[in-house]
This record gives structure tokens, C-alpha cells and sequence, in this order.
């Protein structure tokens, strides 16, 4: 299940943030906003991707750049939504 | 007195950490009035020394330009120094209204309104257009100013790849159930020097029904045939909703900048938008010089032509010199170097030689997508442009990059 969320994230990342022809690889440990791949504005996309997918409403205090640095972040931030 | 050691050393720790991130800004002393040829005093303290400015948005070339000064100097003794109001109280005179009506005449709009800044007016214009039941689709490149401006307003926020049409296309299927949608651009993209694709935008706009806003402050005065801007370069001129630009750049480089288009929406910016209700008016002195700048160019598109053949010239001869460069129109030509400490090596000693030019590196571009920003301007003649080739020819060729390629540069000094 576990595993699925990831590559569900993974995807999302790869479709919405990285050009066609990227040669960029994305996996749960990818730094995601240090990195420059997300920046703090288009940082919202992943999180209205996040609430509408699992129905949840992320509060801006936990939306950090912390939170959302990698797919592995992302899924402890999902953890304290009860999605597993 | 409160401000304790704490807080004094929590600020000094904040800039130790700018300084060690090597994101720092020194600002450079200019002993001059700004132009081509300008005196900097850089280090502090050091003896100004005499260099070729390529690196200001005085596209037109008419930031010193004798008309325009004449201009401020009549302004300043026929309308006074300060208004010592806001415009709504007591602050607005004929000339206010004056300009705004012929800058509303020369971008083609219905009405605008003048703001202190363009940051003020992209602060301010989306609070005052759209509300939660509404939708921002914005391009991921736009200028910071729109980003805190969409940040101050309750609109849903989406934003597409830069320049991606098919994505923008998604984003405006995905908000369908929004009351209104505005697509948010930049004309001109300032680090590139990319023109957004203002007709496809346009015509995807029409097909799903949004509103179009296009901050054109790097076009506006000398892109098109007739220099309007972004709109006229992309054949769409009355087609965009709403334009937010800046007199700070092409139009005289003082401040000021404004609102223009659909009349109802400039007219809701006057009783609404908090930055212009809350700052003080824009000073005459300013006014009657911007006033002059669009009489200058709406006479002849003579500054614009000449901006346009230096632009050309320039791109030409560095391509021919080896250096990769952007390919575009526009006048910002950023020359790639992917580099951060090459683009700040080769900024310094091309300052050395008597070039004034930035090297840009992350967080300001993407990473490794270090680069020099040239911007060429109508004040600069050709005898400037090729002392810059020359010099940026001999840098390069110190650095050994000419006629190599992005991933040759990068094997040689990494990302």
C-alpha cells in the first residue's frame, strides 16, 4: 500500500513538474524543493494534488519545504492524516 | 530598549548565512546619472572607475535622456515636489489623469490607473479581481511580485510549466467549476528573455472562458512594431483583460507603475486595491517626465528600431563568437554558463575590463542553469556593443568556453 502511494507520488511529480524530456530522476529520496525540481510557489499544485487524492486538508503549517522535500517526507506528512 | 541581544543575534546569524549561501547583494555606488557609460565605485571605497552598463532595464535608453529631464524639471516647478496625500484625498492631479490616459491610448486598453510601483500593482489588482469562489492559473516563471500578489488574494491557486500550453489547457479543464479563472503571465520573461505565447494563451483563454493578465514591465515601450508591448508583438492587442506594468524600466526608469484594461476592473482598482488607497500619490516630478517619455515614443519608433538592431547585432556576433546563448528577440540576452562560480568569475573580470554586467546563478535561476545577464539597450551605440564582444571574447576565451557547448562547459567546471 505503502509502496503505492510512493509511486502514486512519484508520478505526479514526474507528469506535473519535470519537461518531457527531462533526464531528472525521481525516487522517494529525490530532494524535491532544495533541489530546485519543486519551488515554494508550484509547491501548491502537489499539495491540492495531495488533499483531493486522499480527501484530507493539509494546514499551511504543515505544508513546509521540510515536509514536502522528498516523496519519503511527504509520506510521514501523510501518516499524521492516517493515510498509510 | 528592546531590541535585545537575542534578536540582535539571531539577525546577525541570518545574514552570516546569506553570506556563507553566497546569495549576498552588494550594492554597487553609481556616481553617475544612469546611462551607458557610468561611473561605479566598487568596492566601496575605491576610486570610481568609468564602465559600459549593461546590465539596466533602460531599454529605450531614456532614463537621462535631455527631453525627459527637461520634462521632470517643469513638472517639479509647475506642479511642486510632493502631494503629501494619497490620490483618493488630495493627491490627484490633471497630470494623473493625463498619463493615465495616454498610457491607457498606447497599450490599446479601455482605462488604467497608476500605481507607485508595478509590485504595488500586481499587490494589489488580484484581491480586487477574484475571490475564493475564483481561480489564478499562473505560468511557473512569473515575477515575484504576482507570486506575493496571488499570495495576498483568496483565489485558488494553479500554476502550469513555463510556457506549456497543453498544460495550461489541464489547468484550466481542472478549474472548470471556478466562478472565474484569470491566466497570469509575465509578457516577457525576465531571466530569459522568453515572449509568452500571448496568442495560444489567448485563444485557450477564449475556448474555457477565463480572463487574461500579463505583467508586461520588460516589453512595454519597445516590443511590437510600435513598441506597445508583448500584446502588439503577439498580434493580440485588445485581447488581454488586464496589463500591469512599470514606468521603472523602458518608460524613463524612475517608478511608478500602473493597471490598464477593462474599464470596469480599473475602475473596482480605484475604490479597492489597498495599494493604491494606502501610498501616497506618484509625484509629479515623475508624472510629467513619464508623461513626456510616451509623447517620444508614441512620435516616432525610432528608439525602439535602434534598440532592436543592437539587440540583433549583439546576439549575432556572440553567437558567432562561440558563446551559447539564449536564442530570442529580446533585448535581456542571457548568456549560459551553467556555472554559478564561473558566472561570477567571468562577471568580475569582464567588470575588469570595463563591462557592468551580473552573473545570475540559484536560487535566482534554476540550478545549474547559471548565466550572464546582458541587457542592450537604444542608449548604447555600436561602438559599445563591440567593446563588449571584445571583452566577453577575451574572458571567454580565458575560461576556454568559446564555441563549446552546454555539456562541455559543464564537464569542464561542473554544475
Amino acid at each position: 500500500m505503502n509502496q503505492d502511494i510512493k509511486n502514486l507520488i512519484i508520478d505526479y511529480v514526474k507528469k506535473e513538474y519535470l519537461e518531457e524530456d527531462a533526464e531528472q530522476e525521481v525516487n522517494e529520496t529525490t530532494p524535491l524543493i532544495s533541489s530546485g525540481i519543486v519551488d515554494s510557489f508550484s509547491m501548491v499544485s502537489l499539495k491540492t494534488f495531495l488533499e483531493k487524492k486522499f480527501n484530507i486538508k493539509i494546514p499551511d503549517e504543515k505544508a513546509t519545504p521540510e515536509a514536502f522535500d522528498s516523496v519519503n517526507n511527504i509520506i510521514n506528512l501523510l501518516k499524521e492524516f492516517n493515510v498509510t | 530598549m528592546a531590541y535585545s541581544n537575542k534578536a540582535r543575534g539571531f539577525f546577525a546569524n541570518e545574514l552570516t548565512g546569506i553570506r556563507e549561501a553566497g546569495t549576498f547583494k552588494e550594492e554597487r555606488f553609481i556616481e553617475s546619472p544612469q546611462a551607458a557609460n557610468i561611473k561605479v565605485e566598487f568596492p566601496a571605497g575605491s576610486p570610481p572607475k568609468e564602465v559600459l552598463n549593461f546590465c539596466a532595464n533602460n531599454y529605450l535608453g531614456l532614463s537621462s535622456h535631455p527631453e525627459v529631464v527637461t520634462a521632470a524639471h517643469d513638472g517639479l516647478k509647475e506642479r511642486g515636489y510632493g502631494m503629501s496625500s494619497v490620490r483618493f484625498i488630495c493627491g490627484t492631479q490633471d497630470i494623473h489623469r493625463e498619463l493615465e490616459e495616454k498610457l491607457t491610448k498606447f497599450l490599446g486598453t479601455e482605462d488604467t490607473i497608476l500605481f507607485p510601483s508595478c509590485m504595488d500593482a500586481n499587490a494589489g489588482v488580484f484581491d480586487v479581481v477574484l475571490g475564493k469562489e475564483d481561480a489564478m492559473i499562473a505560468d511557473r516563471l512569473v515575477h515575484a511580485s504576482i507570486v506575493d500578489g496571488m499570495r495576498l488574494c483568496k483565489a485558488q491557486l494553479f500554476n502550469y510549466k513555463h510556457s506549456n500550453m497543453e498544460h495550461l489547457e489541464e489547468k484550466l479543464k481542472e478549474s472548470q467549476d471556478c466562478r472565474f479563472r484569470l491566466v497570469i503571465t509575465d509578457g516577457v520573461f525576465s531571466m530569459d528573455g522568453d515572449v509568452a505565447k500571448l496568442d495560444e494563451i489567448c485563444n485557450l483563454a477564449e475556448k474555457y472562458d477565463a480572463m487574461v493578465l500579463v505583467d508586461d514591465s520588460h516589453a512595454t515601450g519597445f516590443m511590437g512594431k510600435t513598441g506597445r508591448g508583448t500584446h502588439e508583438h503577439c498580434g493580440v492587442l485588445g485581447r488581454i483583460d488586464i496589463i500591469t506594468t512599470t514606468m521603472g524600466k523602458a518608460l524613463g526608469g524612475a517608478s511608478g507603475g500602473c493597471v490598464s484594461g477593462r474599464k470596469e476592473i480599473v475602475d473596482l482598482c480605484r475604490q479597492r486595491a489597498r495599494p493604491y488607497l494606502f501610498s501616497n500619490t506618484v509625484p509629479p516630478v515623475i508624472v510629467a517626465a513619464a508623461s513626456k517619455v510616451l509623447d517620444i515614443i508614441s512620435k516616432t519608433t525610432d528608439r525602439r528600431d535602434k534598440l532592436e538592431a543592437n539587440t540583433v547585432f549583439f546576439r549575432e556576433k556572440m553567437t558567432a563568437a562561440g558563446f551559447d546563448i539564449k536564442e530570442g528577440v529580446h533585448p535581456i540576452v542571457p548568456i549560459m554558463l551553467y556555472n554559478a562560480k564561473l558566472a561570477q568569475d567571468m562577471a568580475r573580470d569582464l567588470y575588469n575590463e570595463g563591462i557592468y554586467v551580473i552573473g545570475f546563478s540559484f536560487p535566482v535561476v534554476p540550478k545549474g542553469q547559471a548565466r550572464i545577464r546582458v541587457q542592450i539597450s537604444a542608449g548604447h551605440e555600436q561602438a559599445h556593443i563591440e567593446r563588449a564582444i571584445a571583452a566577453f571574447t577575451k574572458i571567454g576565451e580565458k575560461y576556454k568556453i568559446l564555441g563549446k557547448k552546454k555539456n562541455e562547459i559543464i564537464d569542464m567546471y561542473g554544475l
